[in-house]
């Protein structure tokens, strides 16, 4: 593992040490409980003395209990540690994409992210409780045993000494053999349930193009392949049981051989030899222990890696020194701006853009589905960074302020937005935690949301579910407008957030806006001519580029695709939709 | 499960176990006896090595002891035989540990594809009303458990439980007064275990409810990450995110102390009956009751003490096999679900037809179809695919209690564009459920060029409707494939032709491995419009007799939009087309536009009748109502 993913173990630090010590005590425990049990057996049973064994007995019962202690003692430290290395493995991963830019979350994708903050941290914490447990265990074990072994039989001894690198080895050669196939398993895993994920979400799809049949074949091919590989995998780990007991017969079969001798020649008692074996059996017990170990950490191994992934991903976006912590005016100005999403060198998405917008100007953007109207106000609030030029908000480059003012004060209503689980109060406040009922309500009048809310039998407290599924689209997007009005930002920016709304409401909104917050600047994305008419400025795209610039009037006049847009909506002498 | 259940055995695990027997009894009988056979020779032999060692001690070691020259030809011979049981141990545990690997991995891909091919097979209704996430766990978490139970619990729990019945009746067969003691400590060891367990157990189910949690609060904040950043709400959802994540420590903590603690108790409570035999053994053997000697209680407390080691493994293995068998429960659940019955004889064929009208079947691919509808008595009738679509007093309801359309009385004639507007939940989207069978009418009829679509194989049916639905679904694999899936011997040349006839040529060759770029997780990396465009061309590819469009150009801008429906209407013309709109824009050169309220139709025509008629479609269109 990874010395950055250890730095999240922080205040478990005292149970991930605890629990090795105490699995070390159990150990001892467990290797000096033998040796109390062939005292009773050999001088107490065999010499018929049972105030020894009773004597013995009580002693015996003593360390029971400590080394129940000790276990008991180990398995809970060994929990905690695990449990909360996960917890803070989760954690880190979490803050650690609170933190990144819109340009690191476009590197993961949504589910990605999600496996990585569950399955994958589930996988460490198992591999790590497994570790503070049985890698300490095993090892302390073998010697502990190969040392009781040694003052009773040398010889016995040697040999063992001989065996465990040796079965250690084998068993070590067979886990990395395996481990490769299993690598290719868990990926063919991944491919069969996203195949049974797609067929689950777009059952209709299927149904529709009688395309179940097909689904079926190219489904048996995935899971033939996971059955190939998954059997060669486990064919291969399926040697260590015969190996360990070929290995633990042969050495019982040499014992007896060597031990009875000894005993024969009186230099070894016949408790002595049980007790051997008995140990002989621990340490090839343990020898097994490590190995499986070693599997599941190589199996997790895939899971750190992704994890670390995040972990290491550097927040592209951070505040620069001396911010400037308040947005003078709503004023916005491109200059020279180019930007691509790759980056340096990449292909732009907007290309030499200048504009001048003044302070509390409403500001209509139009174009086609790809003309890149998004991407341009995606960098008033700098959802991105300009790849060329620069994008003033208020006269300062956006790049001095703080982040958290600039999006303070440039409120942005995505096009694809979504509403969280939680109450409209809730919902609404994420504009400002501290806003009164009567604020929230206010700004949901601006939005025209307050009349349908109030047709809710909970009003205001009504509950929204996950993703916003039990409002209508008309309804989410007046929400998330009016959340984004709770801020009385300086700039606010609507990414086509009144498509689901009619036209009446549209234009009360745009009423509202224009009486309400007058001194905010307010820039319009949208598909409907109507929703910009009656801008004071109207911005066309059209690839990356700024097409025409003007009112209604100017642009009817001079530009053929607003012209164009306008003829085919407003045809018939009435508004469209 | 509720909060303080645990996992618990009832009627239906023993049931479930035993279908899950009948898998490995149905494909590997012969194989699964063997395994039992290999299993049983390998505990032999791990059990002779506590019976043995007794055995060669007593009978060929001691009695050489003092000998000057001890021959110990007898215990080699000895040792040759129990070598001979060893060896056909280690073989016997070879064999049944790798056929385990191919029963249990042979089960498993039985189950899954038998699950899958069931899947296919559930009506819409099911995907409808289970969530996703449900449906997937059944092919993630339950068959995973399943794997585990099936590769080490069930090989273990059988070596373990014959371990302990050998050991168990040579400790009677030792000395019977002394099993009587052990019988009470191993009723002590089951309560502890059971407590123990059922502890564990309870932490497992609440760490599975905290991790569901952590997970949906999860998955509900990265898809909203950008919205998130934008509110600078992070402060709020780390705090909401520590709050769970505690809660989540703390259950998988219990669960896993609990779980680890299970070994050092069992196996001290072990340790104390050794002690109790031990001293009561001691006793009655110097007292010299019920016939114990030294001997005896030797061996007897050797066996006391090989006997708590398969115990503990049998108590470990019991909470995972009940919480797999509740996932196996789960899994034939969705595979007794009734499956999509289709009573339809109907065929759909290719045709060619004749001067006089004549239609006649054929093989090849001729843009003329017919309905294939044979007779009691032997005969076929073909009728020409028109695409007649009819209802007669059609009532629907997805629930008995809620009829979502009413006496639906319509009709689209050949080659008519028919428009459905109305808010959400007026019922449009059902109506075309209800044309391919996804749900069945269940009062009045729809006739389809006169036949009842009742008689037509839902196959057949759906293969003569175009589909372009509201959400787009795309598949993991190339453009190219995707549009493909439309028709899976489509040419190139036809799929380029599909894409530029839904505009979608354009972006597809902007994209830097075009028509060969692969699509991941249903086609994040492309724009919802873009999506709609491929979509379309997917449908247009298939070329289909009668077009669905259900809102499938609603995330397309309007420029755009009248490009599409060009492409449309010259590939779709002569043959019938339904389009739900919420766009008035794109129904507007519709031969008829029916305006559905609350599952009813309020009004019908044209759109200029429409507007002369100054109703509800005149208000939506001038914008004074909203359609929500």
């Amino acid at each position: 593992m990874n010395r950055k993913l250890f730095q999240s173990i922080r205040e478990y630090k005292r149970e991930s040490i605890l629990a090795p010590v105490f699995v070390i005590l159990e150990v001892l425990m467990e290797v000096l409980i033998p040796l109390q049990m062939a005292k009773i057996i050999d001088i107490g049973i065999q010499g018929q003395d049972l105030p020894y064994i009773i004597k013995m007995g009580v002693i015996l019962v003593i360390m029971a209990m400590i080394a129940l202690f000790f276990g008991v003692k180990a398995g809970n430290y060994a929990a905690v540690a695990a449990a909360g290395y996960a917890k803070n493995l989760r954690h880190d991963i979490f803050y650690k994409i609170q933190n990144f830019s819109f340009k690191n979350i476009d590197h993961f994708s949504t589910p990605s992210l999600v496996t990585r903050l569950t399955t994958d941290i589930t996988n460490v914490q198992m591999a790590y409780m497994m570790s503070v447990r049985m890698l300490f265990r095993a090892p302390v074990m073998i010697i502990l045993s190969l040392i009781m072994i040694f003052t009773i039989n040398v010889k016995i001894a040697l040999v063992m000494l001989v065996l465990i690198p040796v079965l250690g080895g084998i068993l070590l050669f067979i886990a990395k053999k395996a481990h490769p196939h299993f690598v290719k398993v868990f990926d063919e895993y991944d491919v069969l349930n996203n195949s049974v994920q797609e067929n689950v979400n777009a059952a209709r799809v299927v149904k529709a193009y009688v395309r179940e049949d097909f689904e079926i074949r190219k489904f048996h091919g995935i899971s033939g392949v996971v059955y190939e590989l998954f059997t060669r995998a486990e064919k291969i780990v399926a040697w260590n049981s015969p190996t360990m007991q070929f290995t633990l017969y042969s050495v019982i079969i040499v014992m007896v051989l060597i031990g009875g001798e000894s005993i024969v020649r009186g230099r070894m008692e016949v408790g002595e030899l049980t007790s051997v074996i008995v140990y002989a059996l621990s340490i090839l017990m343990s020898l097994m222990i490590v190995t499986f170990v070693f599997v599941m950490i190589m199996i997790a191994e895939a899971s750190t890696d992704r994890i670390l992934e995040v972990l290491s991903e550097v927040p592209e976006m951070q505040d620069p020194e001396d911010a400037v912590q308040s947005v003078p005016d709503g004023s916005i100005d491109f200059e020279d701006v180019d930007f691509s999403y790759a980056g340096e060198g990449g292909a732009l998405a907007l290309k030499k853009i200048n504009l001048h917008i003044k302070s509390g100007q409403t500001v209509g953007i139009i174009g086609g589905t790809g003309s890149a109207k998004t991407s341009l106000v995606n960098l008033i609030p700098r959802l991105y960074d300009v790849t060329g030029g620069s994008v003033k908000v208020g006269g300062i480059d956006v790049r001095r302020y703080g982040l958290e003012a600039l999006r303070d004060q440039v409120s942005m209503v995505l096009q694809k937005n979504v509403l969280f689980t939680g109450s409209i109060y809730e919902n609404i406040r994420w504009g400002d935690e501290s806003a009164s009922d009567e604020e929230v309500q206010r700004v949901c009048q601006l939005a025209q949301a307050d009349g349908f809310i109030n047709e809710f039998p909970e009003g205001y407290h009504t509950m929204i579910v996950e993703g916003g599924n039990n409002v209508s689209g008309g309804q989410k997007q007046r929400l998330c407008i009016a959340r984004a009005l709770l801020k009385k930002p300086k700039v606010l920016i609507l990414d086509d957030s009144t498509s689901a709304v009619d036209t009446k409401t549209d234009a009360l909104i745009r009423k509202a806006f224009r009486e309400e917050i007058p001194d905010t600047t307010k820039i319009i994305i949208a598909q409907r001519v109507s929703s910009v008419e009656d801008a004071d400025m109207i911005i066309v795209m059209e690839d990356g580029k700024i097409n025409g610039i003007g009112t209604s009037e100017e642009l009817l006049k001079n530009n053929a695709i607003y012209r164009e847009v306008y003829e085919s909506q407003v045809k018939g002498g009435s508004e469209n939709e | 499960m509720n909060d303080n259940k645990r996992p618990t055995v009832t009627k239906n695990t023993l049931k479930t176990a035993k279908r899950l027997l009948g898998y490995v009894t149905r494909d590997y009988k012969g194989k699964f006896i063997f395994v039992c056979c290999c299993i049983f020779m390998s505990s032999i032999a791990s059990i002779s090595v506590s019976l043995s060692l007794k055995f060669l001690l007593d009978g060929f070691i001691v009695p050489l002891i003092g000998h000057e020259n001890p021959d110990f030809t007898e215990l080699y011979k000895a040792l040759a035989v129990l070598g001979t049981i060893f060896l056909l141990g280690v073989i016997a545990t070879f064999c049944y540990t790798r056929l385990m690997v191919s029963i249990g991995q042979g089960v498993l891909k039985t189950i899954r594809d038998e699950m899958f091919e069931h899947m296919q097979k559930l009506p819409i209704r099911y995907f409808d009303q289970n969530t996703n996430g449900s449906i997937m766990s059944l092919y993630t978490n339950d068959t995973d458990t399943l794997r585990q139970m099936i590769n080490q619990s069930i090989p273990q729990v059988l070596m373990s439980s014959l371990t302990i019945i050998v050991t168990f009746i040579a400790m009677v067969m030792l000395s019977p007064l002394l099993t009587v003691l052990a019988v009470i400590m191993i009723i002590l060891m089951l309560i502890v275990t059971r407590k123990i367990g059922g502890n564990s157990g309870r932490y497992f189910v609440r760490q599975q409810k905290d991790l569901a949690n952590v997970t949906g609060f999860v998955e509900e904040h990265m898809s909203g990450q950008r919205v998130i950043k934008i509110f600078n709400h992070e402060k709020v959802a780390e705090e909401e995110f520590d709050r769970l994540n505690e809660k989540l420590f703390d259950s998988a903590a219990n669960a896993n102390t609990y779980a680890s603690i299970m070994g050092p108790v069992v196996g001290n409570i072990g340790n104390m009956l050794f002690v109790l035999t031990a001293v009561l053994g001691g006793y009655l053997s110097v007292a010299g009751i019920g016939g114990i000697t030294l001997g005896v209680m030797a061996s007897y407390l050797q066996f006391t003490k090989s006997f708590t080691q398969p115990f503990m493994q049998v108590a470990q293995q019991f909470n995972s096999i009940i919480m797999a068998l509740a996932g196996a429960e789960r899994i034939f659940n969705m595979m007794d679900e009734e499956p999509e019955v289709d009573d339809g004889y109907v065929t759909l064929v290719n045709a060619r037809k004749d001067e006089n009208g004549q239609i006649t079947e054929c093989r090849e691919r001729t843009g003329v179809w017919a309905w294939k509808h044979p007779h009691q008595d032997g005969t076929v009738t073909y009728t020409e695919l028109k695409g007649d679509v009819r209802f007669y007093d059609m009532s629907f309801g997805y629930t008995p209690e809620k009829t979502v359309l009413h006496d639906l009385t319509l009709y689209a004639k050949p080659g008519q564009k028919l428009a459905f507007v109305g808010s959400t939940g007026a019922g449009k989207t059902t109506i075309t459920n209800l044309i391919n069978r996804f749900y069945d009418v269940q009062d009045g009829k729809i006739r389809y060029d006169g036949i009842n679509i009742n008689k037509i194989k839902k196959a057949d049916l759906r293969r003569s409707l175009g589909i372009v639905l509201q959400d787009t679904h795309l598949f993991t694999g190339t453009i190219m494939d995707n549009i493909r899936y439309g028709k899976l011997d489509a040419t190139d040349e036809e799929i380029y032709a599909a894409a530029r006839l839904a505009h979608a040529d354009q972006f597809i060759r902007m994209l830097p491995d075009g028509y060969q770029t692969m699509l991941t997780s249903d086609g994040e990396e492309l724009s919802q419009g873009q999506r709609q465009l491929l979509a379309i061309a997917r449908a247009a590819v298939a070329d289909p007799p009668v077009l669905i469009l259900d809102e499938a150009t609603s995330s397309i801008d309007t420029r755009t939009e009248s490009i599409v429906q060009k492409g449309m209407d010259n590939l779709m013309k002569g043959r019938t087309v339904f389009v739900i709109a919420h766009r008035l824009s794109t129904i507007r050169n519709s031969d008829a536009i029916m305006v559905l309220d609350h599952g009813r139709i309020v009004e019908r025509g044209s759109h200029d009748e429409l507007i002369k008629e100054h109703g509800i479609y005149y208000q939506l269109y001038t914008g004074k109502l909203e359609l929500d």
